[in-house]
């Protein structure tokens, strides 16, 4: 029988099936980070249990963690207790952990591909909602709780039931300017963050095709806004690239025998998707969130929508809720939109690629005198390539604070935070009532309209810039 | 894990779609090591002001909804973050039932694993419970027979995996369940090294 490539990685990895279709999924590789993990180790150390896999484990912090100097540790109590549990957690039960002065710390998301530790075919988790991002190298990946990352620690299995399948091809060429930051956005906007619930998403066509590694983990990063746990993409040639010599990947004579298993990772040719969709790339344009969840998407050209023509009760409602907190009136556009702070960072932009891409915007500008604007590398290798390029340099000329790695205004549980009613161009991936900052108002956008709307002062046309 | 059988109780009404878990408990509660006390941070920015005060008209902040152990709101609820602190704090605020059209995968899962009992019912459905819960009557969830009763004798039936349904019944551990099959998993692991060794 033909097979997606889901089911392929699934079938590889049911240790058991049960009649109500409840199955047990073996997993190989699990990514700790300390906010979600504490009550999990103290878990196991209540019923004595160990932690099955310690070397399938690796855990690093990164939610929690200041981008400023940390020659002086964190001076939060709370969050520096957490970061220490973490450490200690991972001493007692055996657990590879990346302490915050590792160079190799940062962002989960970014950490796992950049050391090879995320891999093609592998089932993946992490007590995070973005570790889909992990799907670009055609693995199965997904987030839990805090309860099943105690179930993995100490089994090294998941219960679970299986999703459906769900196709979503773009083929055709992206006009200059576009990314892959609003090929994903594009998509959220036209399925919903309830579209893919109980899928898992396989991205197919040209365009991720012929995306770097970095574009497919932004899309793959925000499969999640879609409501999709999983999303990932069959890997090809420039997957394997990607890993070959990393610290964790397959080495010697394993290389060639691994690489000739991920060639079988892909889609049979009549293979039934439960749901699919194609969108044509030549139409995707810059694209702005103007309310408070990812599916409220605009056009660079477009407006701030308007209530009033909703026909929609419930859809009605949560739009004057969001323009309410947004602090938008109906119908003004996009462009008009001035904005106070800009954030380029987080698991879904803050790569290299990403950080070449914003330089180019800004090389030999300055930041608008109104805007304050901090770029966090999404770790510690991200920040040191970035700085054997210069690209910290040019980005220091232009008016860029240039910090330390970590998830910061992503999230803003460290003391990178909005402020009420401070409005924000942010390249994460969740503008969610109070994410950035209570009161804070986030849009979301791509590196290089991050980087524009800097300068500007407000959202432009990149597609005008370049 | 508490069991969950029948419940009879208020019901809060919070008509909101994509509640988040952003929005059920936001970030600055993160920070803790531990799984209780976050009841009074539930719903936080829509629950205090800047300065700390309860905002008067939020529903979980007036009597009798401040003691409801059900609650009703709109589509995929619990969107977002992978946080097992949202149902921590449902739970510790005394919430047991939530009822909503659709539900977010994470959230879904992790309500299971902490004795509470997410119900997906027809929108319609869902607004007629509102109503009721509006007038501060009560509602019972019955998870043995899988229905709601109300006043009207007119009970919803709703569906629930067997599994998920038996882990609640029983408050079963979900990990000391797995354990019992370690040597299966043993065996799949070393069947697995035989094909992928390189992830060993
Ligand atoms: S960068 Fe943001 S979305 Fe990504 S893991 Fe950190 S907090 Fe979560």
């Amino acid at each position: 029988m033909s097979k997606t490539i889901y089911d392929k990685i699934l079938e590889s990895h049911l240790v058991e099936e049960q009649s109500d279709g409840t199955i047990l999924l073996y997993i190989d590789r699990h990514l700790v980070h300390e906010v979600t993990s504490p009550q999990a180790f103290e878990g196991l150390r209540m019923t004595n249990r160990k932690v099955k896999s310690p070397l399938s484990t690796l855990a690093v912090a990164d939610h929690n963690v200041p981008t400023t100097d940390r020659s002086k540790g964190i001076a939060d109590k709370e969050s520096a207790i957490q970061v220490e549990t973490l450490s200690k957690n991972c001493k007692e039960f055996g657990v590879n952990f990346f302490g915050l002065n590792d160079k190799r710390q940062g962002i989960v998301h970014v950490i796992g591909p950049e050391q090879g530790f995320t891999q093609p075919g592998m089932t993946i988790v992490c007590g995070d909602s973005h570790t889909s991002t992990h799907g670009a190298f055609g693995a199965l990946a997904f987030g839990i709780g805090t309860s099943e990352v105690e179930h993995v620690l100490a089994t090294q299995t998941l219960i679970q039931t299986k999703a459906k399948n769900f196709r979503i091809n773009v083929n055709g060429k992206l006009p200059l300017g576009v990314t892959a930051k609003d090929v994903i956005l594009t998509i959220i906007g036209k399925i919903g963050t309830a579209g893919g619930t109980g899928y898992v998403i396989e991205y197919a066509g040209d365009v991720f095709r012929n995306f770097s590694m970095e574009e497919r983990m932004t899309v793959c990063n925000m499969s999640i806004e879609a409501g999709a746990r999983a999303g990932l993409i069959a890997p090809d040639q420039k997957t394997f690239d990607y890993i070959k010599g990393r610290p964790m990947a397959p080495k010697a004579d394993k290389w060639e025998q691994a690489v000739n298993y991920w060639k079988t990772l892909f889609t049979d040719k009549d293979a039934k998707f439960d749901r699919e969709i194609h969108l044509n790339a030549n139409e995707i344009e810059p694209t702005v969130t103007w309310g408070t969840s990812p599916q409220d998407i605009s056009s660079i050209n477009g407006n701030v929508p308007d209530p009033t023509v909703e026909k929609n009760e419930d859809k009605k409602k949560s739009i004057i809720r969001s323009l309410n907190y947004m602090g938008l009136e109906p119908n003004t556009p996009i462009k008009d939109i001035k904005i106070d702070k800009v954030f380029i960072g987080s698991c879904t932009n803050g790569r290299i690629e990403d950080l070449r891409e914003v330089v180019k915007i800004v090389k030999g500008k300055k930041v608008n005198k109104n805007v304050e604007a901090i770029v966090v590398p999404g770790s510690g290798l991200v920040k040191l390539q970035a700085e054997q390029e210069g690209i910290d340099i040019i980005l220091k000329e232009a008016g860029f604070e240039w910090r330390e790695p970590g998830c910061s205004m992503c999230l803003g549980m460290n003391p990178d935070q909005l402020k009420p009613q401070e409005r924000c161009a942010s390249t994460s991936n969740r503008n969610f009532e109070g994410r950035q900052g209570r009161g804070g108002r986030t849009h979301l956008v791509s590196p290089v309209m991050a980087a524009a709307a800097a300068i500007e002062g407000k959202f432009v046309d990149i597609r005008k810039i370049i | 894990m508490e069991k969950f059988s029948k419940i009879k109780a208020i019901a809060a009404d919070l008509q909101i779609m994509n509640v988040d878990t952003d929005m059920i408990i936001p970030k600055q509660f993160l920070k803790t090591i531990k799984r209780t006390g976050l009841g009074s941070a539930l719903f936080y920015e829509m629950r205090y002001d800047q300065k700390g005060n309860l905002i008067k008209d939020f529903v979980l902040n007036n009597d009798p909804f401040n003691k409801a152990k059900i609650l009703i709101s709109g589509k995929n609820f619990g969107c977002g973050s992978s946080r097992e602190h949202a149902p921590w704090a449902l739970l510790d605020f005394g919430i047991r039932c939530i009822i909503a059209p659709s539900f977010a995968d994470i959230f879904y899962n992790n309500c299971f694993k902490n004795g509470i009992l997410p119900i997906i019912l027809d929108e319609n459905k869902v607004k007629e419970l509102s109503e009721i819960a509006k007038q501060k009557k009560e509602i019972e969830i019955d998870l043995v027979d899988q229905k709601i009763l109300k006043e009207d004798n007119q009970p919803f039936d709703f569906e629930i995996e067997s599994f998920k349904k038996e882990c609640l019944l029983n408050g079963y551990d979900d990990i000391a369940l797995t354990l019992k099959k370690e040597s299966k998993i043993n065996n799949f692991e070393q069947k697995r090294k035989n094909i992928t060794p390189w992830l060993y």
